[in-house]
């Protein structure tokens, strides 16, 4: 966070947002090309996966409409994204104090044949404890990640061991579960917070 | 929620001394360096830290060695079409006169085959190989797993 800063404060505030918004143009022309006409994640409403969350709850799409959604794809193997992503929502939520509660926060795992319930239980008790962990069956956290028009691969490593591509994108939905707009990995963090405020309404 | 928030500025600040130690070889400074805790040793670790090149000749960052783990890397994040993914960097370039950092959504150590979990408020010694400039062993301070950085402009006041 601090060496993003750096380097985006370095760039200066002009650069710094405007290459947000190409990156962004950029993200949604690349999702246009691979997802046909679909260009952005689905209502969710209209999404289809049945997962549960990291205290033994089922989860489905259905739960989330009524309350606006930030969302997070990642896995409990991964040293840089996702700790980094994690430390970062667990910020905003400090910022955003109380008004956070009506907030619907999921980190989805791409990893659910080692990140089982138990795993992040463990794994989320370092952050803040509004973040619902949650996992599934493969097929099911594909069809999750298809909904959101997002994307994970499996890469092996040498000795049986793998890591995993995953979008790493923070994706927030409005109460209504409509899309509402991606917090880029590298965009400055100054923009997350009105873009949360604005799904919270 | 405060109060965790708060011990964990008070980690910082206590163990703010090694991460801001500058440590000098040849030309080069390096500063700055911290992991994260990691939950038990089959998870990777982190390393990250900042490089100043004050001389006028282009060194690298080809290598780092670790008792923490038995393979570390150097890796770069890169986020390509919104999917990041983490590519092994054959080097990390330190142009003359220039601040690299290994930090969050970049360049990166990355620890693998950790000999024990990495805790909050240990250390541990990394020794960074450069292409020109040679050898030189640093101590990484490892903060809490939602640590952003050692905050060393305050603790060097």
């Amino acid at each position: 966070m601090r060496g993003r800063r750096t380097v985006i404060l370095g760039l200066g505030g002009v650069a710094g947002a405007t290459a947000y918004m190409l990156g962004l143009g950029w993200w949604q022309s690349r999702s246009r090309e691979g997802a046909g006409p679909a260009l952005l994640p689905l209502p969710v409403a209209e999404m289809a996966f049945s997962l549960t969350d990291h205290r033994g709850n089922r989860v489905t799409p259905a739960d989330w409409v009524g309350q606006p959604t930030l969302a997070f794809f990642g896995f409990t193997w991964c040293p840089d994204v996702c700790p980094t992503t994690l430390s970062d929502i667990s910020l905003w939520l400090d910022e955003l104090g109380a008004d956070a509660d009506r907030l619907n926060v999921v980190f989805i795992t791409v990893d659910p044949e080692r990140d089982t319930g138990p795993v992040l239980s463990d794994y989320l008790a370092s952050f803040d404890p509004r973040i619902t962990g949650i996992a599934g069956p493969v097929a099911e956290v594909e069809r999750a990640v298809a909904g959101f028009r997002a994307r994970f691969e499996k890469v092996p490593r040498d000795g049986g061991d793998y890591t995993m591509n995953h979008t790493a994108g923070v994706f927030l939905f409005d109460a209504d579960g409509r899309f509402a707009s991606i917090i880029d990995y590298h965009e400055d963090r100054r923009f997350a917070l009105p873009k949360i405020r604005r799904v919270l309404g | 929620m405060k109060a965790l928030a708060f011990s964990a500025i008070l980690t910082l600040t206590a163990s703010a001394s090694f991460a801001c130690e500058t440590v000098t070889l040849g030309d080069l400074t390096i500063q700055n360096a911290w992991s994260r805790a990691t939950i038990g040793a089959g998870r990777p670790g982190v390393l990250y830290l900042e490089i100043t090149n004050n001389g006028g000749t282009d060194d690298a960052l080809v290598g780092i060695a670790t008792p923490a783990a038995g393979m570390p890397m150097l890796h770069e994040t890169v986020v390509s079409d919104g999917v990041a993914s983490m590519p092994h960097a054959m080097a990390v370039p330190v142009p003359a006169g220039q601040t690299v950092a290994l930090a969050p959504g970049g360049y990166h150590g990355m620890l693998m085959d950790l000999t024990a979990a990495l805790k909050e408020g240990e250390t541990f010694p990394v020794t960074l190989m450069f292409q020109a400039a040679g050898e030189v062993t640093v101590t990484v301070d490892v903060l809490s797993m939602r640590a952003e950085g050692p905050d060393c402009a305050d603790a060097g006041q």
